[in-house]
């Protein structure tokens, strides 16, 4: 049965965006203002001796760490990383002050004539110099988080193993590449902070300007500007822009704007963490795996930011979709003097979705085995638990799923017949499988309490206050499409401007795919009963605080219980061909069946579905950064390439119905879990045309060379 | 090292003095305050600063002002107004194009682009002709879809 809710409707924010009207950061031109350019480290770690400013002339200001009105630091975490470096710069890119003033140029031509002076301090420059290091950057061991934790005895497990299998597997940098680069404005009047910008997280910056400035909340206002793409590039990045416009906006009374460049935010805004993980499974005498050990070490730059919840996501995703008796897991995210690495769409869980499918490819293989069939009787079935031990309690429809997905790719018998194919191009198919824990890692929504209102404006409009973002993911059709049918009112009544925080509940940030499951959920209750009090008054607000359901067991500490309220699942296959001569690789075919619930709207699913997918297939095959004494040597989308229109595969995707009680209309998440797949897909299916394991992404022409060569 | 520089802009025959070697894009957006031209890359790979200049689509990063002395020069602001946007548009909205926006004004005109010179596009055409314009949301395909059904209701009257 279909649900009427899925029904696609066009989105609301498409013709202000098509026509050019929508007004994104770098489109606010307030009477008055000046633009600011950031001086930069130009070494990855050393100390600072000397800043020679040149005379400034009027109306152009420096700030710099002396004008932190309270505390240097971004709030996050670990309260790690500041503003403006102070003694000591840590990374290629790090600030050190701004100029600014009334005219770019100007403001161009001060900064060049800036002169630093620097001691060098011997850098960490891998992670293996984060673990020999004699000098750490952070605590004493250069660790920002460590964790560990086991199910069942997987000590008796490899003692009784059959066989013992091991492997190793790396991915590489991933940006966001969101085609609107990061920008920020800041304005100072009458005592009161005003920050607008292109963000995922509003409330995230507020609580960044209120512990930079010192201010009451009162005082700081945030405002969200139409943004243009984000995938976890504008969760914790915009704080630091916005501390910086901030800081110029206090000090010259006036309106600033900080636009990146788009080299300059290729160079110095957070990516998704470099991975290397070590895996080792115990086989018994019938082929099934009866204990897997997971290693999983991060590259975290050089602040802690967000990289201890990324590990904690990568590690519970560590055994993927597979029903695993015994597990051991742990990992750690290393300091380096590289950019501080940060939230990408997946948060952690792409890295090991890669390492983990790979490595049942890779068992399968030594085995002997059939890689299909292997990861077919593994696979996860409701009543079993996660790494954590958490109980799987709802239905899972991965069988279902992957039956289809190999019917619509007609799988076994390409597998069949590439396998044999000879000549200068070669096909490949392979697999990957998947899911995505919902909202939240652990206690996050519990102690993030989000509140959403929903509020009667007149007879037959209402309004949507939350915290949450437009960011082209479809929060501003989802979530009205959602009040609007639980208010049984035209969906173009319900009205959601971008979010301000002197008006909007926070309802937590814009992040972990949770702003459909969790704030979807509570407008949805809040809809309900406002529409039961409709005739109470003529205005009337409902809100609605999240409380997690009883059901959910977590301990924070041990890491043990259900990490995530629920899970989306996905399968998809890939097929490539191979040029022998050249090693390069066109994607001839994708096919992809996911279970997000219910989809809220069927046009809005495909597109996070197809985008995330391509995303993932950028990551596994042509995107690569890489880094030379500490700097990326990608510079711009000449040497950074992401895929075009011609790169991109037609992808057939369907969706399985499976309701979930606990969210809007039974929708699940989907946000990231498309990008999950699509690599180790990818990687298997070059793997399958050239008869060689690939257990490193980005699968570069260069390293497949010469793993054939070998 | 000023110069007066006079073209055609959306219709209207302007002059402002000016360096000649600014960039197009920035005397758009700065000046003329055509905020719908987007910048996303700064060096001619994105496509979100396409404009149409004497009728061809180019990236306005790239162009001198200087350069388009007595030329016609059309932004997203002109094409808005027209019958042929108003098929695109639909059929953006039909076929789920857009996502986060930033590069749909440009896609918008290179579609158009396409369709003034081939009203009956094959898939290929179409993702060739978009090939320049850079989107990261949607994986292509939805806007490969809107382009197509834009061509069927624009029915060759472009």
């Amino acid at each position: 049965m279909k649900n009427t809710i899925s029904t696609p409707v066009d989105r609301l924010d498409g013709p202000d965006k098509a026509s050019g009207r929508a007004i994104y950061t770098d489109d606010i031109r307030p009477d008055g203002l000046l633009f600011a350019r950031t001086l930069r480290s130009d070494r990855p770690r050393a100390r600072i001796l000397d800043i020679k400013l040149p005379e400034l002339p009027d109306g152009y200001f420096i700030v710099n760490k002396n004008d932190v009105p309270g505390r240097n630091r971004i709030k996050m975490l670990e309260d790690d990383w500041p503003f403006f470096a102070e003694e000591v710069v840590n990374y290629v890119g790090e600030p050190i002050l701004l100029v600014v003033g009334p005219d770019r140029e100007q403001v161009n031509q001060i900064l060049k004539s800036i002169e630093i002076s620097y001691e060098d301090l011997p850098p960490v420059l891998s992670l293996e110099d984060a673990i020999t290091a004699e000098s750490p950057i952070f605590g004493d061991d250069n660790s920002f988080a460590a964790y560990e934790f086991q199910k069942g005895d997987p000590d008796s497990a490899f003692d009784a193993a059959k066989t013992i299998i091991e492997g190793e597997f790396k991915t590489g940098y991933h940006e966001q590449a969101y085609m609107e680069p990061q920008g920020m404005i800041g304005s100072y009047t009458d005592g009161k902070l005003t920050v607008t910008g292109s963000m995922q997280c509003p409330f995230y910056v507020k609580n960044a300007m209120v512990q930079l400035t010192g201010f009451p909340e009162n005082r700081v206002q945030v405002i969200q500007a139409t943004t243009g793409g984000a995938f976890g590039g504008k969760e914790e990045y915009p704080s630091l822009l916005a501390g910086h416009v901030a800081m110029a906006a206090i000090k010259t009374g006036k309106p600033v704007k900080l636009v990146l460049e788009r080299g300059e935010d290729l160079a110095v805004t957070t990516k998704r963490h470099p991975s290397v993980s070590r895996y080792r499974s115990a086989v018994d005498e019938n082929g099934r795996v009866t204990a897997m050990e997971a290693d999983i070490t991060l590259d975290g730059g050089a602040y802690a930011g967000l990289s201890a919840v990324v590990l904690q996501r990568a590690l519970f995703a560590a055994i993927g979709v597979y029903n695993i008796p015994n597990v051991i897991v742990r990992g750690r995210v290393l300091a380096t003097n590289h950019v501080p690495s940060g939230a990408f769409r997946g948060f952690g869980a792409p890295q090991a979705f890669f390492a983990v499918e790979m490595h049942m490819e890779q068992i399968a293989a030594e085995l002997g085995m059939n890689p299909l069939t292997f990861k077919e009787i593994h696979l996860v079935q409701k009543g079993d638990t996660t790494a954590t031990g958490g109980v799987l309690r709802d239905e899972i429809k991965i069988r279902e799923m992957l039956n289809r997905v190999l019917k619509l790719s007609d799988y076994r018998k390409k597998e069949g017949m590439f396998a044999s194919r000879k000549g200068r191009f070669r096909n490949g198919i392979g697999l990957g499988i998947y899911l995505h824990g919902c909202g939240f890692t652990g206690k996050g929504e519990e102690i993030i309490q989000g509140t959403a209102t929903v509020r009667k404006l007149a007879e037959d409009r209402a309004e949507i206050l939350v915290s949450n973002v437009e960011m082209g993911q479809g929060a501003q059709t989802t979530l009205r499409k959602i009040v609007a049918t639980t208010l049984e009112l035209p969906i173009e009544n319900i009205d959601y401007p971008n979010p301000d925080t002197d008006r909007v509940p926070d309802s937590g940030p814009t992040v972990a795919s949770r702003t459909v499951i969790i704030v979807g959920h509570l407008l949805e209750s809040a809809a309900k009963e406002l529409k039961a009090r409709w005739d109470e008054n003529e205005v009337l607000s409902v809100s609605k605080s999240y409380r997690h359901p009883s059901y959910i067991q977590w301990d924070q500490d041990k890491l043990q219980g259900d990490a995530y309220p629920a899970y989306s699942w996905g399968v998809v296959a890939v097929e490539v061909e191979v040029d022998t001569l050249t090693y390069e690789t066109a994607i001839k075919g994708v096919w992809a069946v996911h279970d997000v619930g219910v989809a809220i709207d069927e046009d809005i699913i495909r597109g996070q579905i197809e985008g995330g997918i391509l995303q993932g297939l950028g990551y596994a095959s042509i995107e690569v950064m890489d880094t030379e004494n500490g700097a990326y040597r990608q510079r711009s989308f000449t040497d950074y390439i992401i895929p075009t229109a011609v790169d991109a595969p037609k992808i057939e995707s369907e969706l399985v119905d499976n309701p979930y009680e606990y969210g809007p209309f039974g929708a699940k998440c989907a946000g990231e879990l498309p990008i999950a797949g699509a690599a180790p897909a990818y990687a298997a299916a070059v793997g399958h045309a050239l008869g060689i394991p690939v257990h490193e992404i980005p699968a570069k022409p260069e390293t497949l060379i010469k793993r054939v060569e070998k | 090292m000023s110069q007066i520089i006079s073209f055609t802009l959306n219709g209207e025959k302007i002059s402002l003095e000016t360096d000649p070697m600014r960039r197009l894009l920035d005397v758009l957006r700065d000046d003329f305050s055509e905020t719908g031209v987007k910048e996303g890359c700064g060096e001619g790979e994105c496509g979100a600063c396409s404009v149409f200049l004497n009728g061809k689509l180019v990236n306005s990063c790239l162009v001198a002002v200087g350069s388009v002395h007595g030329m016609n020069v059309e932004t997203i602001v002109h094409f808005k107004t027209t019958p042929a946007y108003r098929v695109i548009e639909q059929a953006f909205g039909d076929a789920g194009s857009v996502q986060c926006g930033f590069c749909t004004p440009g896609m918008v005109l290179a579609a158009y682009a396409l369709l003034k010179d081939n009203p009956n596009p094959d898939e290929t055409d179409i993702r060739e002709a978009i090939s320049g314009n850079l989107c990261r949301c949607t994986g292509y395909n939805m806007i490969v879809d809107g382009i197509k059904l834009a061509a069927k209701q624009g029915n060759g009257k472009w």
